[in-house]
């Protein structure tokens, strides 16, 4: 159900302004999302100000030279600072992508850092991402065949092996995931973009036979059918990849074998 | 997949308050809104033909109202209301076969909702103007 306001506990205060560099000439500005589950008080957002001389270009490197140099106990998940890994998926500037790949001049005024929308915060920018997890593990996401195992590998052709382009590139980071809002009222029934993307990786794979058996799980009006191609995950995408996409050729699957 | 660690209840991250407003977003929102005022709509136009059939009387009286103008006004934003849901749904349509869903060309298309509907509007209503000063 649309939900237009947030719960009591979640609603933003105003927080704290942390004192600028000393020295620094050139500054920019950091608005970010902060709530600690070891204390009572209600998220707020925090402003800080990052050294430009002294800090690398992109929004992950402000991040980290926060809390190395301001304030050690701001929270966030990284890992490859290079976009594969999908670690520092975050909102920044009102929309979903990797902190890692967004660069600070991307960025009119202000950078604002919020976790991915609508979800559980486990502390500042970490979301609880246990239900798309559990959503990715329900569409069983490996080969399943049942024609005995070839001696050495399944093979495929290689205009077969070209249809997984734009598929297989997904690192699961769920920018897509958390920007739709079909997801944010639906979340706990709906998969969501990027799982979606994902059972139509395994749907279109010429190795694997379970294609019947995927698209029963999926034709359900929850699972597949709360996509109303609001387009909001393609244009998240950090990877230029194509959720949106990939659930329409879902959907026509679904007609196809129909008729 | 791990137990919860939280001492206390987790909040939930901020969604549409924060959420940049894109052109594919709005215009989805937009058709759900004028989903949802066509069926207003409808009543106002159910209630003209009822008028019609009850009474020279009350038909004259409500076309006078609506010929007022808040009345025309309100029956502009109904007609408007009616060609952006119309093109809507043909633009869902089509993005239903699989086209329109790049990044580039559905916000194209939906930047261009807005214009069209207004410029639309516009246009059946010099017609409806014309046809009736005729």
């Amino acid at each position: 159900m649309v939900e237009i306001t947030l719960p009591k506990n979640s609603r933003v205060q105003e927080g704290k302004v942390w004192p600028k560099p000393e020295g620094a000439t050139n500054l920019r500005e950091y608005k970010i999302y902060r709530w600690s589950p070891d204390d009572d008080e209600n998220p707020r957002l925090d402003t800080y100000y990052v050294d430009t001389d002294d800090c690398g270009p992109m929004v992950l490197d402000g991040l980290l030279y926060i809390k190395n140099k301001i304030d050690p106990t701001l929270t966030l998940r990284r890992s490859c600072r290079e976009g594969i890994c999908g670690s520092c998926a975050m909102n920044i500037d009102g929309t979903n992508t990797l902190a890692c790949t967004k660069g600070c001049d991307e960025v009119d005024g202000a950078i604002r850092v919020y976790p991915l929308p609508h979800m559980p915060v486990v502390k500042d920018l970490v979301p609880d991402l246990t239900v798309p997890y559990a959503q990715l593990s329900s569409i069983q996401p490996w080969l399943q065949t049942v024609s005995p195992e070839p001696a050495k590998e399944w093979r495929q052709s290689h205009e077969d092996r070209a249809k997984l382009d734009g598929l297989y590139e997904c690192i699961l980071c769920f920018c897509c995931q958390t920007s739709c809002p079909s997801y944010w009222w639906n979340g706990e029934r709906y998969l969501g973009p990027a799982v979606l993307l994902q059972a139509y990786r395994w749907l279109i794979d010429s190795r694997d036979e379970a294609t019947g058996e995927r698209l029963d799980n999926l034709e359900d009006p929850f699972r597949l059918y709360r996509c109303h191609t609001i387009m909001n995950c393609t244009q998240a995408c950090p990877k230029g990849l194509n959720p949106a996409k990939a659930i329409a050729e879902i959907k026509k699957m679904m007609v196809e074998r129909r008729v | 997949m791990s137990k919860t660690t939280a001492t206390r209840a987790r909040p939930l991250s901020p969604h549409l308050q924060i959420y940049k407003p894109i052109p594919t977003m709005m215009m989805s929102i937009v058709h759900r809104i004028t989903g949802a005022a066509l069926y207003f709509g409808i009543v106002l136009f159910v209630a003209w033909l009822l008028a019609a059939a009850t009474s020279e009387n009350w038909f004259n009286s409500l076309s006078a109202i609506y010929g007022s103008l808040l009345g025309r006004l309100i029956l502009f934003g109904f007609a408007w209301a009616l060609i952006h849901h119309a093109l809507g749904g043909i633009r869902h349509f089509v993005m239903d076969t699989g086209r329109w869903l790049e990044k580039r060309a559905s916000t194209k298309m939906a930047v261009a909702m807005p214009f069209v509907s207004v410029a639309l509007t516009v246009v059946i209503w010099i017609i409806g103007y014309m046809a009736r000063g005729a």
